[in-house]
């Protein structure tokens, strides 16, 4: 455990605290939403370096990427971010503090680009990172995989009939 | 140990979900807490892999799976609410209270 892996983990710890403590107390569900995706970076930061990489992909490609787009859409369609809470650019504090932000970031990937080569420890055998979670899920898992897909069935039909305009009404 | 961190992590990230969802009356950013809430469970389950083998990440592409189910249909529950009341303030669902 180096602590260039410790301080990244940390790092990668107090981003997604920091970003849930301010989506809790957004007023506006939009901003909320974009701070949650933060969070769920962070997140996926932290999969990385606990091993699980395959974790962290799919944690972008569903959950930042596709369950938040579905609340930003149902946000946008009952329009409910209303454009006059939500400035265009914010004040000069969140500038440099964004400004910071970033350059710690950029500062952070210079070092590992310099860093990673003799003290950190890559991960082992990259090619072999889907093959693990897929034979468990495949064997072990099987039927609990089966049911799941039946429930998501259960579920697209669901939201469709609970969403979609009554004929009467 | 990285362990004990990532559940203390873990455990942080699901109080502040707690702490929405007790708090906020806007439906679909009490949806997002319980989201939240989801991936602190995940982030235990990640951890907790490491201990035990490669079943923790199975758990959590179920619980992923389960999360977008929950938000469709939830979402689809507020767009009716939505259309019934005129607003996703959960002060109006009270037809129950009397």
């Amino acid at each position: 455990m180096t602590p260039f892996y410790r301080f990244q983990f940390y790092l990668f710890a107090l981003m997604a605290i920091g970003a849930a403590l301010l989506f809790v107390t957004r007023k506006s569900p939009v901003s909320a939403a974009l701070w949650l995706v933060n969070v769920m970076f962070a997140l996926s930061g932290l999969y990385v370096m606990l091993d699980a990489p395959f974790v962290a992909a799919v944690q972008v490609l569903v959950y930042a990427g596709a369950i938040m787009v579905v609340f930003v859409f149902v946000v946008m369609l009952l329009n409910l971010g209303r454009p006059d809470q939500l400035p265009d650019l914010r004040e000069a504090g969140a500038r440099i503090a964004a400004g910071v932000v970033g350059l710690a970031l950029f500062a952070n990937l210079l070092a590992v680009r310099r860093e990673s080569l003799p003290g950190v420890e890559l991960a082992p055998a990259t090619d072999n990172v889907v093959t693990p979670v897929a034979e468990s899920l495949f064997t072990e898992y099987l039927l609990a995989f089966e049911l799941t897909s039946i429930l998501l069935l259960v579920a697209i039909v669901g939201a469709v009939v609970l969403a979609k305009k009554r004929a009467g009404a | 140990m990285m362990i004990g961190d990532a559940l203390i992590v873990s455990a942080i990230l699901f109080c502040i979900g707690v702490v929405g969802v007790l708090t906020r009356r806007n439906a679909i950013i009490l949806f997002m807490c319980v989201e939240l809430m989801l991936n602190a469970v995940n982030l235990s389950f990640v951890a907790f892999a490491k201990l035990h083998g490669v079943g923790g990440h199975v758990f959590v592409i179920m619980v992923m799976t389960i999360a977008a189910a929950e938000a469709a249909v939830g979402l689809a529950i507020v767009i009716s609410v939505f259309r019934h009341f005129g607003a996703v303030d959960l002060q109006n669902l009270k037809l129950l209270r009397r």
